[in-house]
């Protein structure tokens, strides 16, 4: 019972390689970038050929996969090398930060130089190559190797004239890798028509990567394909990669579906106005805007206050100048009272400066997707992308800005992007074409009227938003950026001095309006002011009239009574004075 | 073990083989030669016995061979920078000339130790 357990966990455990998902297994190479496009790395325990022609970097990348492997992942690796003495290797990638000579004194690496010259050699009869399979089996026991490297092996081929002896060894030594279960990374370089001048590709079928190196309008770039991977999925684009002091980038950012989440934060433009014309609060987080404009028109002042604000909510802010030097960035930008150098100096702010032809433009796109990477910004700012033009074609710039954005999208980091159209042009076009990827368009134009030349701002589109349609004037000033209303009357829009003429007539004419009601208003005041007067003065003529009335009334009251009285009294009298006469009647 | 057993018949005679020309010739003009193998194949008896008889042939006991198996000894590879097997390196006189292959043919191979000219 316990046994058969055993045994059928033994089972149950043992199919190895196949992982859960039936994909094969492989080996992660360390390389950025790299083992995104391959979907985990290299196919484990089989060789991968990396071919290119002369100076694509194919030695680099077999070294960086061995010294990646030992230091990162912690699988020691063999790297024979039929081209290079390891002190030449030692010292071409000492600049890259890979001190082979430690990891050598530590056995995580082991070098073995391999060299054949045909002028020492005479070849008769029969031979194999078991002097190479004992002297790479050494140095994969020496260090316990799980990786191995051989650089390059066509090297052979200019050794020995028994062309076939050596193709079917080769074939062997292949077979004999894989038995070792070694991930092997074996270079060739690039013949005419086919992969590799000796037809290496016929041996190493698993995976085929391919380097290459193109100059266009001087400016070169490096690019990688992924030829073939048997058994998995991978991506079949050409990546533009990047050596530089820290090895090979590949950048993977083609092929992204429009999956990026969306965030309902709103990030200050750095202008209150410019936020109250977008809809009340600024810019989505995580959206591209652009600011285009003609020459002079403050386009960099309003990235630059954009950037202010960022690193004022406390965000990381990656400006990439492509016209100015950082000093003169900082300089300028401080006569508008938008003071970067403290955030300079606090490391919020990176500035970034270089001129856009130093670098191809794929080039271009893996340094900056290196230094988001690093630095983890909360928005990053490209000034201006119009000069991308100069190092490509504007088809490729357009290629190269849409991965940018995609990838900015995707790291949830709000870009801001200016561009300078030149003069002539339609304002609302722009060279690259990129407009409809961006989220948020602003456009300055100079307005010339009256003898000058004033500058508008336009939202011409701003997405997700109830954005202002109205034009509006963009003053920079010594305290920043200022938006006015411009004036609209029947001659048209109108700025600056004759924006400020018309506010000063009107000005003038609400004054003399003012005057006009205040004068109006007295003259009521003072009617009021009469018309009590009379009305008092009535009053007391009615209540005088009304006292002289009630006298005459008390007076004629008063006679009647008397008469009355009198009449009464006179009666009384006749009566008795009458007393003799009625007898005689 | 049918390998061992004639691995470890010939490597014997191989050593005997040096030995006995190192006491017969003391002079300047000895010749030092390398064979390098890996374990006793087919390829490397046949180089070894083709090897004799052609020294034997041109110059006896001016030479001296020493037979180096890559098997029991690999770090000795790269000395030489051996790749193929059998090789056969002439140390002296210089300059070093090597020479890969079973030596069957006797012709080359003796262009090849510079014995007849090319």
């Amino acid at each position: 019972m316990t046994t058969r357990n055993k045994a059928s966990k033994k089972a149950r455990t043992r199919p190895r390689p196949p992982s859960p998902s039936g994909t094969l297994p492989k080996v992660a190479t360390g390389i950025v970038g790299l083992d995104e496009i391959t979907g985990g790395g290299l196919p484990k325990g089989r060789p991968t050929l990396v071919c290119g022609s002369a100076g694509c970097g194919k030695t680099l990348f077999a070294m960086e996969f061995l010294v990646r492997g030992a230091v990162e992942h912690g699988e020691p690796g063999v790297f024979i090398a039929f081209e290079e003495t390891p002190e030449e290797l030692a010292q071409n990638v000492r600049s890259l930060g890979f001190d082979l000579d430690d990891l050598i004194a530590k056995k995580k690496i082991s070098i073995d130089y391999i060299r054949v010259e045909r002028s020492e050699i005479t070849e008769t009869g029969e031979f194999d190559l078991d002097g190479l399979f004992i002297r790479l089996a050494l140095a994969i026991d020496t260090v316990g190797a799980k990786r191995v490297v051989l650089d390059t092996i066509e090297t052979l081929f200019g050794g020995f004239t028994n062309q076939g002896v050596l193709r079917s060894e080769l074939r062997r030594l292949f077979r004999w890798l894989k038995d070792k279960k070694v991930t092997c990374v074996i270079t060739g370089e690039r013949g005419d028509g086919a992969l590799t001048r000796q037809g290496l590709e016929e041996y190493v079928s698993d995976c085929v990567i391919l380097l290459d190196h193109r100059v266009t309008e001087q400016v070169s770039t490096r690019r990688l394909r992924i030829v073939k991977y048997r058994g998995s999925v991978h991506g079949t684009n050409e990546y533009p990669f990047l050596i530089d002091e820290h090895g090979i980038s590949v950048l993977p950012v083609t092929g992204l579906g429009l999956t990026h989440e969306s965030s309902n934060e709103r990030v200050s433009s750095g202008v209150p106005q410019l936020d109250q014309m977008l809809g009340g609060e600024g810019y989505y987080r995580g959206s591209s805007i652009l600011a285009t404009g003609t020459a002079g028109t403050g386009k960099t002042s309003l990235a630059a206050h954009f950037a202010l604000s960022t690193c004022k909510r406390g965000e990381r802010c990656l400006y990439l100048a492509f016209e100015e030097s950082p000093s003169q960035l900082l300089r300028n930008m401080r006569s508008i009272n938008v003071n970067l150098e403290p955030y300079r100096r606090n490391g919020l702010l990176q500035l970034h400066a270089s001129r856009p032809t130093l670098l191809g433009l794929e080039a271009h796109l893996v340094q900056i997707h290196k230094m988001v990477t690093e630095f983890e910004p909360g928005a990053v700012i490209v000034d201006p992308i119009s000069n991308f033009i100069a190092s490509g074609s504007a088809a490729d710039a357009q290629a190269m800005l849409l991965r940018l954005i995609d990838f900015l999208k995707e790291k949830q980091i709000t870009a801001m992007f200016t561009h300078l159209t030149s003069g002539g042009k339609p304002a609302e076009a722009t060279d690259m074409g990129v407009s409809s990827l961006i989220d948020t368009w602003l456009l300055v134009r100079d307005i010339e009227v009256g003898g000058e030349r004033n500058r508008g701002l336009y939202v011409i589109k701003s997405r997700g938003m109830a954005h202002s349609n109205q034009v509006r004037e963009f003053l920079i000033t010594s305290r920043g950026i200022a938006l006015q209303d411009v004036y609209i009357g029947p001659e048209g829009v109108l700025t600056g001095s004759l924006r400020a003429a018309q506010e000063a007539r009107e000005r003038a004419a609400s004054l003399l309006r003012r005057q006009e009601i205040q004068r109006k208003q007295r003259e009521i005041e003072r009617r009021r002011a009469a018309t009590r007067a009379q009305i008092a003065a009535l009053k007391l003529e009615l209540e005088a009239a009304e006292l002289e009335a009630g006298l005459v009334v008390t007076q004629d009251e008063a006679r009647e009574q008397l008469l009355t009285e009198n009449r009464t009294a006179m009666a009384t009298r006749r009566r008795g004075n009458n007393h003799a006469g009625k007898a005689r009647q | 073990m049918k390998k061992s057993t004639t691995a470890r018949r010939p490597s014997p005679a191989g050593k005997k083989a040096a030995g006995s020309s190192q006491r017969a010739v003391k002079g300047d003009s000895k010749w030092e030669l390398r064979l390098y193998v890996a374990g006793q194949t087919p390829k490397s008896l046949a180089a070894m016995n083709n090897l004799r008889r052609v020294l034997d042939a041109h110059m006896p006991d001016q030479y001296r061979i020493e037979v180096v198996d890559l098997l029991a000894n690999p770090r000795l590879a790269k000395e030489d920078q051996i790749v193929a097997i059998p090789t056969l390196v002439r140390k002296l006189p210089s300059p070093v000339r090597k020479i890969i292959g079973d030596l069957s043919d006797t012709e080359r191979t003796l262009v090849g130790l510079q014995l007849r000219p090319g």
